[in-house]
């Protein structure tokens, strides 16, 4: 397990969702960091009342949903439910899409995400995002990695070294990798290339880990090493992933929410969701009759 | 019948094949008359390439030193490139990036206009305005042919070119990568200046190069506003000769077509060949090759 | 352990607004100067343009001066080009993407093609000095082969001499490797699927490529087409090498009638020292702008017109 900031943890209880949203966390400055709270669970994110638009299109319908940290927490559902437009807000990368918009409350650790004034910048830095096909930048794998906290820090050589070979190991991909770490990230394979970019993206240190569907472009062999990565990044990160594999939200996640036509429809961990479902449509879908 | 339109669409594709030859063939023979003409020893392949007077109309005796024609072309070359290759950049980044589809469509079609443009037309906007307009009233060492004002009128005829080409690799850039640098916490800059641009840098290199090439081979933009005198010089403000300009002075005057200076046209005609064929060579191996690395 | 200086995030804001002020000040001065091209040309030739000048001779005076000769030398002189050069290149297109197989052969012709697209102007003017001026010196000029009389329009000598047929033979060569690249490009867009389809119904290759992917890669290639020609009208360079500048005082009526083309007449013009010449050069370049839109625009009208059937 690798700890690039040693922050002090912070154990002080979740701050209760205000109706205005809080301010911008402050340029550059340390931003609050709960990594390491061993007590009691904390939650990570918070959502309340959620709608999202596309346009005139309503994607999510007040959806309630909390996100514990150091868990990974699996979005399931048929395709178009909202569950990759969810993910994309918690990041605000839906902010290149000109039509979409959102209301309600959206919290990280205390700072609303929906608030249009927050640094997107510094949230992004905070929370990592891996996507459905691999996306290696077309540079050597070393500059792969370095690309991130080379944008936020200034390092000296030895450390962005030492920084890489972190992340990584952290990403298992170290061994295959280091004797050609300056050479073109594509020559790499379809699962070594994502696990690069998850490697890409913890090398930022962020606190939570967005992953939309990471494997549906990999063979099974690749998945099954993606997979066996995020149970052990779950210590260290906390995770989201948007999956439309039962076996796998089933294998990797503790806790599963079911989103069906915009609604979340059931959450709760995942081995009672998957065996017992409290709603007659969670099991349809869990069972693989419909969906 | 199938077999013979085959035949036959053979025989129109050689037209091409056979132009190239024809090409070699023409400037390879005449350039061998001009090099062993009787009665000039002093000319040679070597004293031809290095020689830095170029004088063939003037003086008692005529003396053939490509240099200052090469040197010529470079001068209006590199301004060209100078003002086109920075402002063609930006505008592509600005047209693959930031801009909206309306405003793209709208500058497509002004960069459209621009490229249609006859080229005789930027030599006349060089002569009647750059020159009396901008460089005049900045100094008046500026005289009416100058290197100065040809070269930003070539720059302006090939910033298109390189516009839309370079346009073409930014935009073949994956959106995939752009939204990996943005979940790393990138600014636009970031992504522009670090992911997009260097992702799409062979395609810009070419565009660069292919630009330049036009430039090089420019003719009536130099014709008319760079002047008519061959000179080693590196002062934008004088007049200078490009190689294209001597052919022009060579093949619109009463030189007989059998002297001396009538043949050194194509001498220098197989040099501006060599460098351009050379240079577009350059280009379409630096293009094929960022193509196999992307697909 | 945390390492490394945080970079403020002002100073990235900051490179984020000068990268867009840079980017908005590129595209400004690009349009600013096109404005300033139109603007300049407009001012200096509009009050020279009027029936006269289109329907007149040159002259010795630049008010009595006008442009029928090179308006119909340049109309001659296309359509001669247009009709070599568009069917050849679309000829080597078809050879190129429908026959040949991929060998190193097909490559190395492929290369040619870019290469010649980038040769000068000029150095296509000198050959075609040397091959449709002169025969290659095969045949005299005092000494012409002929074949049909002068009275028809289909008269032709070798060699050609300085006639609108040596100059449309030349623009076609400049512009083949533009038109063999466009008609590519139209014939690569039409997929792969369509061929097949009918392929696999019996058809012949040619049958395929005559019914199935010539009309349907048509419109593309026909935008390509006139944005060559667009190309060819305005050249002046190679057409300056076989015939240099003339002031004709009449219009071709066969293919080997002396010629003079629109950009050579401002070329003329634009040489001379005085202001009255300038501005029957603009007044020209406006008439040669109008032409270029129309071309253009007919372009335009032919994309959109005919691609939609087949996009839906």
């Amino acid at each position: 397990m690798i700890r690039l900031d040693a922050s002090a943890p912070v154990t002080e209880p979740f701050p209760t969702p205000s109706t205005a949203p809080s301010p911008p966390a402050p340029a550059g400055g340390p931003s609050p960091d709960l990594r390491g709270a061993e007590a009691a669970p904390t939650r990570a994110i918070e959502m309340r009342a959620l709608c999202a638009w596309y346009g005139s299109h309503q994607v999510l319908h007040t959806v309630d949903l909390d996100i514990t940290a150091h868990r990974v927490c699996a979005l399931i559902g048929p395709s178009g439910c909202g569950k990759s437009t969810l993910l994309r807000w918690m990041n605000r990368m839906n902010d290149t899409i000109a039509s979409a918009r959102a209301s309600g409350s959206l919290n990280l650790h205390g700072l609303e995400l929906l608030d249009p004034t927050l640094d997107v910048v510094d949230l992004r830095r905070r929370v990592g995002m891996v996507f459905q096909k691999p996306n290696p930048f077309p540079k050597s794998i070393f500059e792969n990695v370095a690309f991130g906290p080379r944008l936020h820090r200034s390092y000296g050589r030895t450390d962005l070294e030492e920084l890489v070979e972190q992340s990584l190991r952290a990403s298992a991909l170290w061994d295959e990798v280091k004797d050609r770490l300056h050479h073109s990230a594509l020559g790499l394979s379809g699962g070594q290339q994502q696990r690069l970019c998850i490697a890409r993206a913890i090398a930022v240190d962020p606190e939570v880990l967005l992953m939309d569907e990471p494997c549906s472009a990999l063979d099974p062999r690749s998945t099954a090493s993606i997979e066996e990565l995020i149970r052990e990044l779950r210590e260290t990160y906390t995770i989201v992933i948007v999956t439309h594999n039962m076996q796998q939200a089933s294998r990797v996640s503790d806790t599963t929410a079911f989103f069906d036509e915009g609604r979340l429809v059931e959450t709760g961990a995942t081995d009672i969701l998957f065996t017992a479902p409290r709603e007659r449509r969670t099991e349809d879908y869990v069972s693989g009759r419909f969906g | 019948m199938e077999g013979s339109i085959e035949w036959l669409l053979w025989l129109l594709t050689m037209v091409s094949v056979v132009t190239t030859v024809a090409i070699i063939a023409v400037l390879v023979s005449e350039s061998v008359q001009f090099f062993t003409m009787e009665g000039h020893p002093e000319i040679s392949p070597w004293s031809f390439l290095t020689g830095t007077v170029w004088s063939p109309l003037l003086g008692a005796r005529p003396e053939f030193g490509v240099l200052p024609l090469v040197t010529g072309t470079v001068l209006v070359t590199a301004i060209a490139g100078l003002v086109a290759m920075p402002i063609g950049l930006l505008t592509a980044v600005y047209l693959s990036e930031y801009a909206s589809a309306k405003t793209r469509t709208c500058l497509k079609t002004v960069l459209e206009i621009l490229a249609g443009v006859p080229t005789v037309v930027y030599g006349f906007f060089a002569l009647t305005f750059i020159t009396p307009y901008l460089l005049q009233p900045l100094s008046e060492s500026f005289g009416t042919y100058n290197a100065m004002g040809a070269g930003i009128a070539v720059g302006i005829m090939i910033l298109p070119i390189v516009c839309s080409l370079s346009e073409d690799s930014l935009r073949a850039v994956p959106q995939s990568l752009r939204d990996g640098a943005y979940a790393l916490g990138s600014t636009k800059f970031d992504v522009t200046a670090k992911v997009v641009v260097p992702a799409g840098l062979s395609g810009v290199i070419a565009a660069f190069l292919l630009a330049l090439t036009r430039a090089i081979g420019e003719t009536m933009i130099v014709a008319l506003a760079a002047g008519g005198l061959a000179q080693l010089t590196a002062n934008p403000s004088q007049q200078v000769q490009t190689m294209t300009a001597y052919m022009v002075q060579i093949f619109l005057g009463d030189a007989p077509a059998n002297g001396i200076e009538y043949r050194s046209s194509y001498a220098v005609a197989m040099t501006l060949f060599a460098i351009t064929f050379a240079m577009t060579g350059t280009g379409a191996i630096v293009l094929k090759r960022y193509r196999e690395e992307y697909e | 352990m945390t390492i490394g200086h945080t970079i403020p995030i002002a100073r990235r804001l900051r490179h984020d607004r000068l990268m867009l002020a840079a980017c908005l000040a590129a595209t400004t001065l690009a349009i600013a100067v096109l404005s300033a091209l139109l603007i300049s040309i407009f001012v200096q030739g509009f009050s020279s343009l009027d029936w006269h000048f289109l329907s007149s001779f040159a002259s010795r005076k630049a008010a009595n001066a006008g442009i029928l000769a090179p308006l119909m030398g340049s109309l001659w002189v296309c359509t001669i080009c247009g009709m070599v050069a568009i069917p050849v290149g679309i000829a080597t297109a078809i050879y190129l993407e429908e026959y040949a197989r991929r060998s190193r052969l097909r490559s190395l012709i492929q290369l040619n093609i870019s290469n010649l697209s980038g040769v000068p102007s000029i150095v296509y003017g000198i050959l075609a000095l040397a091959a449709f001026g002169r025969c290659f010196g095969a045949i005299s000029s005092d000494d012409p082969w002929t074949l049909g009389s002068p009275d028809s329009v289909f008269f032709v000598q070798f060699p050609f001499g300085r006639s609108v047929l040596a100059g449309g033979l030349t623009l076609a060569l400049v512009i083949l490797p533009i038109m063999i690249i466009a008609a590519q490009e139209a014939l690569r867009a039409v997929p792969v699927s369509l061929r097949q389809a009918a392929l696999a119904l019996g058809s012949t290759k040619w049958q395929v490529v005559w019914k199935v992917t010539l009309p349907s890669a048509l419109p593309t290639m026909m935008t390509g087409a006139i944005l060559s020609m667009s190309r060819a009208i305005g050249e002046a360079a190679p057409l300056l090498v076989i015939g240099g500048v003339l002031l004709l005082f009449s219009v071709p009526d066969n293919l080997m009638s002396d010629f003079t083309v629109l950009p050579l007449q401002i070329y003329n013009w634009a040489g001379r020292p005085q202001d009255d010449f300038h501005r029957i050069a603009a007044a020209a370049i406006i008439v040669q702008l109008v032409l270029l839109l129309g071309f253009n625009s007919v372009a335009i009208v032919i994309r959109q017109k005919l691609q939609r059937p087949l996009q839906s």
